[in-house]
């Protein structure tokens, strides 16, 4: 439960802000809930101002500092403890922050015309006072915090080895208002809650939003023509297209990795099965003929197979077919209740909801280490794990009370993040791809 | 059980989606008329439509189910009884069964198991009698409770199938 009391009134602040500038939007707080202690220690100076033109905007190196802090791999110097403010390498005294015990320093400047932001910026070994990173990154008008999260992706990299992922977007579902006043909204917001922007609202129910490959559009399931349906929608145009309207249940839309099919469960043949749809022609190839409840398809990376959840065991269980049609295998076997499954980005952890009794939490299957698993999530009524691109973290949803909150979770379990809408409940998160393939 | 202890049953049930629904500001279900509370459930001659309003049995449109299961518990045998002779007496007549689960589990797979309980009534209804082109089942899993605690005194009332009759 440490967070440092200037961040929090920093975070406080900017949501001040943001609310202000935002009004009626649905903006989400982020809230630390707990820390690493051997998380490597980083320093982010605040940025300079270059040239002659108006201050930026939107703090740089804050922005940076929160994406750093949220992944759970690193922890940043309190701005009250950063003594000095270098804004280019040359100024680094190092002895300064050897002492304060910090592994990098990030130090940059930023230039703003109005319009266009340019930040230049350094990344250095402290102790081997040695340059890292020197990068000049530029954003446009209402995109300023993607510079942030940019040059927070690439110290992400330099330091541990992977791609950074903080320059996302993540898709989720609110709900304001009860009975006959719900109000649902898909929302789409930067990787941090911020900058969210209303994909569609509806009277009925919304769920299961999926990204396509290329971050364009979302495929998603809506109550409001009085059953399920499912549509895809362009995010930037909204222009959108019903996908399934059959009988029964229309559920559950993942794109394959290539764009081009769209795995659902559909029960017009009686019950629910999964299909793929090929998206050119709407042809649908049926891969499950059971009697069970067969949904929540997920595509392995390589588009080869589908995970699914199915309950023709009993209690539902995840499976795995081949996504030309074959025999299922059983995948899961700890747990009473295994369902809606999230794969990473290297097929290796099988996120998923696990029940025992009346509770229910997010596990982590690595396969790579013969299934073992791990719990990433308290409980007790948590849902819809889904990784970042990366796979650094994990979005999930989970009840608070009376309310829906999001979490991000680093994929150790052990950073935990809230995100809570500011009025009513907000469930069904999405993580997209990465913006720049 | 006899039809007073039915009716009590009934009112039993009534009476507490009723609280749950108004501490929800949900609109609770019309009253039960005090006149129809003793009279018994028409065995014979043909429903029409009033009796929708008036018949205890047919005013009943709510049966529930227990958790992970699609079963229908015999204390509802009545209740698809009378619907289906309704259905059978009125050929013209339709409803959708709108199937229901609580919170607990995944959203699509309650899809799922809401469906399961909505074809489960359905089946009921067409062993007594009705024609499956009177009925259409609609799921709506976790996505309408009618109560919101997360508490199985909630999860009890949410774990429902709702009949809607679309043409009396």
């Amino acid at each position: 439960m440490r967070m440092p009391k200037i961040l929090l009134a920093l975070t406080l602040t900017l949501l001040a802000v943001l609310f202000a500038t935002q009004a009626g939007a649905q903006g989400l707080t982020v809230q630390i809930v707990n820390g690493v202690p051997s998380a490597i220690p980083i320093t982010v100076v605040p940025f300079g101002q270059q040239g002659s033109g108006p201050a930026s905007p939107v703090d740089i190196a804050q922005i940076v500092g929160m994406d750093l802090n949220r992944c759970g791999k690193f922890r940043t110097l309190p701005t009250s403890e950063t003594v000095e403010s270098p804004t280019t390498g040359s100024q680094i005294k190092f002895a300064t922050w050897q002492q304060l015990k910090q592994d990098y320093i990030v130090v940059g400047r930023t230039t703003y015309d109005g319009g266009a932001l340019k930040a230049d910026f350094e990344l250095w070994d402290v102790n081997k006072q040695q340059q890292l990173l020197g990068l000049s990154i530029t954003g446009q008008g209402s995109d300023l915090r993607r510079v942030a999260h940019q040059i927070a992706d690439q110290i992400y990299q330099k330091i541990i080895g992977v791609r950074g992922a903080f320059d996302t977007r993540i898709a989720y579902v609110t709900m304001v208002g009860l009975g006959d006043n719900a109000q649902y909204a898909l929302v789409v917001a930067d990787s941090d809650g911020y900058n969210p922007q209303t994909v569609v609202r509806s009277h009925e129910a919304l769920l299961s939003p999926a990204w396509s490959p290329n971050g364009q559009e979302l495929a998603y399931v809506s109550f409001e023509s009085g059953n399920s349906a499912i549509y895809i929608q362009n995010i930037a145009t909204g222009a959108r297209r019903v996908v399934s309207a059959r009988a029964g249940i229309n559920g559950a839309p993942r794109f394959a990795p290539d764009g081009k099919r769209l795995a659902v469960s559909l029960s017009f043949q009686g019950n629910p099965e999964i299909y793929t749809m090929d998206l050119a022609t709407g042809a649908l190839t049926r891969l499950t003929h059971n009697l069970a409840i067969d949904t929540e398809p997920r595509w392995t990376p390589d588009g080869a197979n589908v995970v699914f959840t199915s309950d023709r065991s009993g209690k539902p269980q995840l499976y795995q077919i081949p996504a030309s049609g074959g025999a299922p295998q059983r995948i899961t076997f700890q747990g009473q209740y295994n369902a809606n499954a999230s794969i990473s980005y290297d097929g290796k952890k099988i996120a998923m909801v696990q029940g025992n009794g009346n509770v229910y939490r997010i596990a982590v299957m690595d396969r790579s280490l013969g299934g073992q698993e791990t719990f990433v999530s308290p409980g007790n009524l948590d849902d819809a794990p889904s990784w970042a691109p990366n796979a650094s973290m994990l979005l999930y949803a989970a009840n608070e009370g009376p309310r829906g909150v999001l979490y991000a979770v680093s994929a150790d379990g052990r950073v935990r993040q809230r995100l809570v809408l500011g009025d009513g409940d907000v469930r069904e998160p999405a993580w997209g791809p990465y913006r720049n393939p | 059980m006899n039809a007073t202890v039915r009716v009590s049953v009934v009112a039993l049930f009534c009476l507490a989606a009723a609280a749950c629904a108004k501490k929800q500001e949900v609109k609770p279900p019309p009253p039960e008329a005090p006149t129809t509370a003793t009279a018994p459930a028409t065995t014979e001659g043909a429903f029409t439509p009033a009796d929708l309003q008036t018949n205890a049995c047919l005013r009943t449109r709510v049966i529930y189910f227990d958790f992970d299961k699609s079963d229908i518990q015999s204390q509802f045998n009545n209740i698809i009884a009378c619907h289906a002779k309704y259905l059978r007496d009125r050929p013209m007549a339709r409803m959708t069964l709108e199937g229901n689960t609580d919170e607990r589990g995944t959203r699509e797979y309650n899809l799922g198991l809401g469906e399961r309980r909505g074809n489960a009534v359905s089946s009921a209804l067409e062993a007594a009698g009705a024609s499956a082109d009177q009925i259409k089942v609609v799921s709506y899993g976790e996505e309408r409770p009618v109560c919101r605690e997360h508490d199985e005194s909630c999860w009890h009332q949410n774990r429902r199938v709702n009949i809607v009759y679309t043409t009396e």
